[in-house]
């Protein structure tokens, strides 16, 4: 038998075909929390083409946009929506500070839900997420 | 192990003049595997004569493998004799949904008012298995399900026996939202299950021009099976459920289109037809 190439979960397929298509940004990670897609809005958004952040596991996606609250503390991975959405496995809302790969700052809103392909089966999370005061 | 063509016509059965060469029985692949166990992919009208057949030969263990629940591909099951004889173990793989097993999704099919009798009711022994997203043995061969795009839960199949590989991706719209040419292959809906297959069954309803009017109906174009069978590296490809309003002449203009693109040798494009047999 020829060995079987890698072959990603329909729910992730999906969600990255619809998130293909969003102008709004979206982040999309893989149940270890590792970054598996985003969008050119949200390349805009962060400062960073996604084949420069293709890869990154949680711990560095969490820290290197420095995302921090309303007072500018620091919020570990476990305080910001995507990480509630990963390690909690529940969906989450906030808004928050964080610096974009080219230096700019910006205040963003961000809505994470977890992706389950089964009630057990947890295949991802994703993140949509805009500028603080664009939507309204 | 042997394969035929129990019925390839996509949708709704369409009898008639027009297709009398490839048939007008919804989906049904009736495969043998080499040590005689009796595997059948999806339970379209094509599943009544194999049905009659199966009886008369006796086949006491039967697996039925179904892609989903859409109806042109389980209307079979109602009418196939074997369920109706007692003694007779029928298994029957498929996926379920988030919310219901296959079981009860498949009772939905088959209990009034859509159907006179209730599962409940069936003579045979029937067990049920989620198959979402699964790798199980039938006698010497390895099957694989995954989720593949089709609206609601739908799995493709790999059968693989004797290092044969055959692949059945019925109703599938790979090409939805994304580029077949320039995706990676690992994003790609059925790509493992296809990957280098002997005999890839895939999906063929719509020419390129029909698409436009249908996108996300779950088919798949001329075009897009001759780039996903050329990216999966298939060894021939067989193209399946033919749109129900296609003449066999409408469907031979369609092959060609899919050779033309492909670019390969005739005899690794052919249409699916009611009878077709072949061995792997």
């Amino acid at each position: 038998m020829s060995e079987r190439p890698a072959q990603r979960n329909l729910v992730l397929i999906l969600a990255r075909n619809f998130a293909a298509q969003l102008a709004t940004a979206v982040f999309l990670v893989d149940a270890e929390g590792t970054v598996i897609y985003y969008n050119e809005a949200a390349e805009r958004a962060l400062g960073r083409r996604f084949i420069e952040g293709h890869g990154m596991p949680a711990s560095e996606w969490s820290t290197v946009f420095a995302p921090r609250d309303h007072t500018g503390d620091h919020l570990p991975l476990e305080q910001i929506p995507l990480g509630i959405a990963i390690v909690r496995r529940q969906p989450a809302h906030g808004v928050l500070q964080i610096r974009g790969a080219d230096g700019v700052e910006r205040r963003i809103e961000v809505a994470a839900f977890p992706l389950f392909a089964h009630s057990e089966d947890f295949v991802g999370a994703i993140a949509i997420f805009w500028e603080f005061g664009e939507a309204g | 192990m042997r394969v035929r063509i129990r019925g390839c016509r996509g949708s709704i059965a369409s009898p008639g003049p027009d297709t009398m060469r490839y048939g007008g029985n919804t989906s049904c692949v009736e495969v043998r595997l080499a040590g005689g166990e009796v595997v059948v992919l999806d339970a379209g009208t094509g599943l009544r004569q194999l049905g009659a057949e199966l009886v008369e030969e006796g086949a006491s263990r039967i697996h039925v493998l179904l892609t989903h629940l859409h109806v042109d591909h389980i209307e079979g099951l109602g009418l196939f004799a074997p369920v109706y004889r007692p003694g007779t173990e029928i298994h029957v793989w498929g996926p379920s949904s988030p919310v219901a097993s296959l079981a009860e999704r498949v009772a939905t099919y088959f209990s009034p008012p859509l159907f006179p009798v209730h599962l409940t009711e069936a003579p045979a022994r029937m067990e049920f298995h989620d198959a979402s997203e699964s790798e199980w043995q039938i006698g010497g061969a390895t099957i694989t399900s995954h989720a593949i795009i089709h609206p609601g839960p739908t799995v493709g199949f790999r059968i693989e026996e004797n290092g044969s590989a055959l692949a059945y991706l019925t109703d599938h719209e790979p090409a939805l939202g994304t580029d077949l040419m320039t995706q990676t292959t690992e994003w790609i809906s059925g790509f493992a299950l296809a990957h280098r297959a002997d005999v890839l069954i895939h999906d063929c309803q719509y020419t390129p021009e029909e698409y436009e009017q249908r996108l996300g109906f779950g088919h798949s174009t001329t075009e897009h099976v001759a780039v996903f069978a050329e990216r999966a590296e298939a060894g021939s490809l067989l193209l399946f459920h033919h749109d129900p309003m296609h003449s066999d002449q409408q469907l031979d203009a369609m092959r060609a289109d899919v050779l033309r693109r492909w670019g390969v040798a005739e005899e690794r494009c052919t249409l699916a037809a009611e009878g077709m047999s072949f061995q792997l």
